[in-house]
């Protein structure tokens, strides 16, 4: 088991990797299934000294749920700001929000952040040099605690479950 | 009416769409009052703005009879790791010169 931990330190970045090369290259024959095998393995091999503490992975089917639930998200979140966009600009409440982060993992925090920056309407602007809250711009908020609670309950919950990095960290 | 004018319609309706973000998204970008606040624009641009056009483009190039083309979906996928970071950096370096925003935004950014 330690030898093959060793051979392949980061499964889920081969694994990646792989399938990144089959779509670069555009077709699966022999030779690019075999040479997308080669840098999956090689590179993590390779690098594996820039990954010192790798987040593990844990429930591959909750992270496939969060995914779907984004892309979700985003479509829907594109329509209400597009609306917002092409509406007055004096109806808008914009606001700085801080979000008290439930994560430690880094890995895990800066995937929150680009869920928050990547779904329209909301912008991850900081990071506390502790790693315990986000600063978010919002385009148009009405409840704080609301937008809080709905970033928590849909996208830092399953995180948390993915990701479940309260016990490593000291 | 064969399957080709469906897959064109799907096509037309998608790239049109991908275009409507993305003009919207600039639209945002020209007529919102600060800078944190026109930072949404681009964000919305790249998600569905370009998703859209992606997939249409996707779709185009599978019906041409040589094959499934997915390399289309890296376009999406870098954009997605890359668009985060970028609108981070450029907000934070705002937050370091200290750029001005309306009056009425809430909450208050902490010192950098």
């Amino acid at each position: 088991m330690t030898f093959w931990r060793k051979l392949v330190p980061h499964p889920w970045l081969s694994l990646f990797l792989f399938g990144v090369w089959q779509l670069l290259m555009n077709d699966l024959s022999p030779a690019t299934l075999a040479a997308g095998a080669l840098l999956a393995l090689g590179i993590p091999f390779l690098t594996r000294r820039f990954w010192p503490d790798p987040p593990r992975l844990q429930k591959p089917f909750v992270a496939l749920k969060l995914l779907w639930r984004v892309i979700g998200d985003i479509i829907a979140a594109n329509w209400q700001v597009a609306l917002l966009i092409l509406g007055p600009v004096k109806k808008l409440r914009p606001a700085f929000v801080c979000y008290p982060l439930a994560l430690t993992d880094p890995f895990a925090i800066s995937v929150l952040a680009s869920i928050i920056s990547l779904t329209p309407g909301t912008v991850t602007a900081d990071v506390s040099p502790d790693h315990q809250t986000l600063l978010i711009h919002v385009l148009d908020v009405a409840d704080e605690r609301e937008l809080i609670s709905t970033i928590r309950t849909r996208y830092e919950q399953p995180l948390l479950e993915v990701f479940p990095c309260s016990k490593t960290s000291s | 009416m064969d399957i080709s004018f469906w897959v064109d319609a799907v096509v037309a309706a998608l790239i049109l769409t991908g275009s409507l973000f993305a003009l919207i998204g600039s639209i945002g970008l020209w007529k919102l009052p600060d800078f944190f606040m026109r930072l949404h624009g681009p964000t919305k641009a790249t998600t569905l703005g370009v998703g859209s056009l992606v997939i249409g483009s996707l779709v185009y190039f599978s019906s041409r009879g040589e094959g499934l083309s997915l390399h289309e979906l890296l376009i999406t996928l870098f954009l997605f790791i890359t668009a985060p970071v970028s609108a981070h950096l450029l907000a934070k370096a705002a937050m370091h010169q200290r750029v001005g925003r309306i009056e009425k935004t809430k909450g208050r950014i902490w010192p950098q």
